[in-house]
């Protein structure tokens, strides 16, 4: 091993307080674009938090100009709640995983809690805005609020349960070295946990993104009970242009969502997904690594480098000011103890609430009304299992056949990635006309709708699936000229089995939510209805019946939970288990 | 060096094991004795090697004293203090590196130190000296994933090197790493020992390879298995650089084998006996593939060995390690097709009738063998036999072995017997029902 010593003394030059004027400064083309994003964007937010403090009585429809020439502004907030919501989901994760992750007791609780909540339909959270509204009286705080926490539920659970299993499963080795170097419980959260959990919960927060798109969309225009809110935005705009029937208006409001999604992939999730590669725990380089000029932007630019340090240098304060990690054994019989009390104070709880919940709906709903419901349930149940079956039949062999061509699926799936980010109910408007022209029965044509944006996730899963199959099952296949029917059963099927079922649980999922909104349906003064679940929900929200609202909710939360639980979840230990490739 | 300057620390030993012991407990309450009665005292300016087979709690030992796990008896000691939690001082080089991937080399380096909450002066100076030290120059802003294996354990070493501890733990430090980058990286390490470069007070060494045990320690601690406790301690005197073709190095390395071959009487009184070749349906067995065992059969039956071989000599021969091999001799002496002591392997009868023997001839051979001696197979087999339907479910098994050992040696014993009886045709197992069947595909 070699011993230099110029290293040493050129170190203590760099020791020198004012390291930082040493380099000198000079902005390269790279910072002309950083500069120029980051001060559009401090201006924007600037004034769009203006508007936040406005009175109220601004938010109704006729506020919202259907002129083309409104739509940059309009496109510009819909995106910022889009941000605001994906802030606070992040400091949700952040916080509820952590703390589910480090207490036993509190994981018994948080984490069935996330898992009823994930499957809680998103939309079945609106009431909520009468709440929010109570807080700030007469402001539109409140209504923003209230739209930010209907794009919050859509997106925080998946990650925070991405960033707890992340937690749970860091590899005993790195803990193993995190502990025997002393690291202190925030050093350890920054240098290990959030890092070692970035690639999955990258990929989550673009899952969120594509939900939340959708919702934001919805959350803008809303209608509980009495309470009518249009919130500046794509979403108002579209509500307007329904009202409206202007097919126009519909036509710019797409157009523009399509821009601000193709934004947000550039600026945020091509780096987001490009810097993810850099925490996986695979040792070697990625087959293809993923690139993003964004990325570049700001590698390379000074300026966002000086703020990163800032950042880095704020953690590391963090550091020092945290407390020395403890080392205190409780002992076995006081901890028995405390796990009694604290889990029988958390059973009461819980039968408690399930009791005023029950009280609460059965004193406005007759008891025979629960069976009806569930019968809707289990028609929008039929939906979407025939969709997803349509779906499949589609998209698997599409996907396949585009996985199995690397060039092909390169180009196909940022698109499919891109469709499933899309918030479909903005073509809603444009099927519906279609329906009321040609006097179609809606409880067949709407369905369609509740699967218009989830299918992707198939189409998207598939394709990843099938160019993960290595090289050498491709050779063997044609080396033993397996083709045709024999070929898709023993090797393109089975390959992609693991990941379909992935694709095929988060499209399911997606379309119960999208039920809500896709069962019921709107052109100018036409209304159209579909027998089900969704549009039981719809209804009882509109007309401010908390009570069916409720129960509705609870009926659908109980069916997404029991199918995950008897169907999804053993499926896809079966796929994990027998399809498994190592 | 980071010592700590109360004056019991001066007079104590820099580190002290008493009576350790390291029990789990089954689901069922039952405990599962993984380390029993340790003694051990590690001393300013010496290696020590704990040397053993895997499930010997060697490893468990070293996290003991690393303060990552707590000892269920007796005391570890770091300069007269009890350690709870891991100890300022103590240090650890991993198996597998256990290098944060998102950070550069100087990050990797600089963690320890950060966490110590040094001025950030002081970290850097530090951690550029200790890169450095350990040969990795130039490569400070290089991530762990764009350098090889031999590079990334020197990252490891630079990690528990900068923050100049007492006491270094090694995990099997090379174990990982190709034969030449180990030795080079040993040599150096050694080298730089020797010159008294290094800013360590002791190294305690966790190793399965016998060579490399007796070319690094001063002194060695050889462990046996199921529990795993201190069967012997060998101390090696001979100077550095030690040359491991020099015959007293041979004979220690034969020394070895030896010790780790036999096994302790009743008492600590040193005789031995040679390992008992009886076994019951609680015997934890060890997945060894069919192939490795008719490998070391054929390999010993063929000249220059005609039927008997000096263990190191034929691991040597076959490119394995001490730990590949034993597990296979075992086997083979469980199955009464060798016999294993003194450092050296026998073919029985049986064993040479096998190696003489076509496939069907060695499949039939086996299953007698295996009915006979593995009383685990003989009672599946039983089982089958008394069912009308010829089929039993896995859990059956399992849960009767569970009463005698972990779920994870559970499983792995009968992953052994599955394997054997496949080979041997004696009865045929589904893995996705999960049940034994007498059928085999026809």
């Amino acid at each position: 091993m070699s011993r230099g010593s110029g290293k040493l003394a050129r170190m203590s030059t760099e020791r020198l307080p004012i390291s930082v004027l040493k380099r000198r400064f000079v902005p390269g083309q790279w910072d002309l674009v950083a500069f120029v994003l980051v001060f559009g964007l401090l201006a924007y937010l600037a004034h769009t938090a203006y508007t936040l403090t406005g009175p109220l009585a601004h938010l109704t429809a006729e506020h919202i100009s259907l002129s083309p020439w409104a739509l940059p502004a309009y496109a510009a907030q819909t995106a910022l709640r889009m941000l605001v919501a994906m802030g606070a989901s992040l400091v949700f994760t952040f916080t509820y995983a952590t703390l589910a992750a480090k207490s036993q007791r509190a994981a018994a609780v948080l984490v069935p809690l996330l898992d009823i909540l994930q499957s809680v339909p998103i939309l079945g959270f609106s009431f909520t805005i009468v709440f929010f509204l109570s807080l700030t009286p007469g402001r539109a705080a409140g209504a923003e609020m209230a739209a930010v926490f209907l794009v919050f539920t859509s997106q925080a659970w998946n990650m925070a349960f991405s960033f707890y299993h992340s937690l749970r499963s860091i590899p005993s080795e790195l803990d193993e070295a995190a502990r025997a170097f002393h690291l202190g419980p925030w050093m350890r959260f920054w240098r290990l946990e959030v890092p070692f959990a970035m690639p999955a919960l990258i990929w989550n927060m673009m899952m969120s993104m594509s939900g939340g798109w959708f919702f934001v969309v919805a959350a803008e225009a809303i209608s509980v009970g009495h309470t009518t809110v249009t919130m500046p935005g794509i979403g108002s705009y579209i509500a307007r242009a329904i009202a409206m029937r202007d097919l126009g208006a519909i036509g710019w409001a797409i157009g523009a969502m399509t821009v601000v999604i193709l934004i947000y992939d550039q600026v945020i999730f091509r780096p987001l997904i490009a810097s993810a590669d850099w925490f996986r725990l695979e040792q070697e380089v990625g087959p293809t690594p993923s690139r993003s000029w964004a990325l570049t932007m700001m590698r390379r630019s000074r300026l966002l480098s000086l703020a990163a340090g800032a950042f880095g240098g704020l953690v590391r304060l963090g550091f020092n000011r945290a407390p020395e990690p403890a080392s205190a054994r409780q002992t076995r019989p006081q901890r028995r103890w405390r796990d009694a009390l604290w889990y029988g104070s958390v059973a009461v709880g819980v039968v408690a609430l399930a009791w005023l919940i029950g009280r609460y709906v059965f004193a406005h709903v007759p008891a025979h009304q629960v069976l009806h419901v569930a019968a809707l349930g289990l028609l929008t149940l039929l939906r979407v299992v025939v969709l997803i079956a349509l779906a499949s039949a589609i998209w698997v062999p599409v996907g396949v056949y585009v996985g199995i061509r690397p060039k092909l699926a390169d180009r196909v799936q940022p698109v499919a990635q891109f469709l499933a980010a899309f918030p479909v109910n903005l073509l809603f408007p444009v099927v519906v006309s279609g329906i009321v022209y040609f006097k179609l029965d809606p409880n067949i044509w709407l369905s369609p709708l509740m699967i218009l944006g989830t299918q992707w996730y198939i189409l998207f899963n598939v394709i990843a699936g099938a160019s993960a199959l290595p090289t050498e099952l491709k050779q063997v296949g044609s080396n033993l000229r397996v083709s045709g029917w024999l070929w898709w059963r023993r090797v393109a099927l089975p390959a992609v089995f693991p990941f379909y079922v992935t694709g095929a649980i988060t499209a399911a999922g997606g379309s119960w939510n999208a039920s809500i909104v896709s069962e019921v349906a709107e052109w100018g003064n036409k209304h159209l209805a579909a027998v089900g679940l969704g549009a039981y929900i719809a209804n009882a929200t509109r007309a401010g019946n908390f009570a069916q609202t409720v129960l509705g909710i609870v009926v659908m939360s109980l069916f997404v939970v029991i199918i995950n639980r008897l169907f999804w979840r053993p499926l896809y230990a079966r796929a994990e288990r027998k399809f498994r490739m190592d | 060096m980071n010592d700590v300057a109360s004056p019991a620390a001066v007079t104590a030993a820099l580190l002290q094991v008493q009576g350790v012991g390291r029990s789990f407990f089954k689901p069922d309450g039952d405990e599962l004795v993984v380390l029993e009665d340790v003694n051990l005292k590690l001393e300013r300016g010496e290696i020590v090697g704990l040397l053993g087979r895997s499930g010997s709690g060697k490893s468990t030992l070293l996290r003991l004293i690393a303060g990552l796990d707590a000892p269920s008896r007796g005391a570890v000691r770091y300069l007269g203090a009890p350690v709870e939690g891991p100890a300022p001082g103590i240090s650890m080089v991993f198996q597998s590196f256990a290098l944060f991937p998102w950070l550069t080399v100087l990050g990797n380096v600089q963690l320890g130190l950060e966490a110590m909450r040094l001025p950030e002066a002081e970290i850097r100076k530090r951690s550029l000296a200790a890169i450095d030290l350990i040969g990795l120059d130039g490569y400070e802003s290089a991530y762990p994933r764009e350098l090889s294996g031999g590079m990334r354990q020197r990252v490891g070493f630079a990690r528990a090197l900068v923050v100049h501890p007492n006491i270094l733990l090694m995990d099997e430090p090379f174990s990982a790493l190709d034969v030449l980058t180990a030795e080079t990286l040993r040599n150096d390490f050694l080298d730089l020992w020797a010159r008294g470069e290094l800013p360590i007070g002791a190294v305690l060494l966790v190793t399965h390879n016998i060579e490399e045990a007796v070319q690094m320690c001063d002194r060695l601690l050889i462990f046996s298995t199921h529990p795993g406790r201190v069967v012997s301690e060998i101390r090696i005197d001979l100077p550095h650089p030690r040359e491991p073709l020099d015959p007293q190095f041979l004979a220690l390395v034969d020394r070895v084998y030896v010790e780790m071959t036999a096994r302790p009487r009743q008492g600590r009184d040193g005789a031995r006996a040679e390992r008992p070749a009886m076994v019951g349906i609680g015997t934890p067995l060890e997945h060894v593939s069919t192939n490795l065992l008719s490998g070391l059969i054929d390999a010993v039956s063929e000249p220059p060995y005609n039927g008997r071989a000096d263990l190191p000599a034929i691991a040597q021969a076959l490119h394995m390690e001490g730990d590949d091999l034993f597990p296979v001799s075992e086997t083979l002496q469980m199955l009464h097709f060798a016999e294993v002591g003194g450092g050296d392997i026998r073919l029985t009868e049986a064993g040479l009738a096998f190696a003489r023997s076509d496939t069907d001839e060695r499949k039939s051979l086996f299953a007698r063998h295996l009915l006979a001696h593995v009383p685990l197979a003989a009672h599946v087999r039983r089982v089958l036999d008394e069912r009308s339907s010829h089929r039993a479910p896995k859990s059956r098994f399992f849960d009767e072995l569970e009463d005698y050992m972990a779920e994870e040696a559970a499983e792995q014993t009968l992953r052994a017997v599955i394997s054997w009886g496949r080979y041997a045709e004696v009865f045929a197992y589904d893995d996705q029902r999960q049940v034994f069947t007498l059928e085999n595909p026809a």
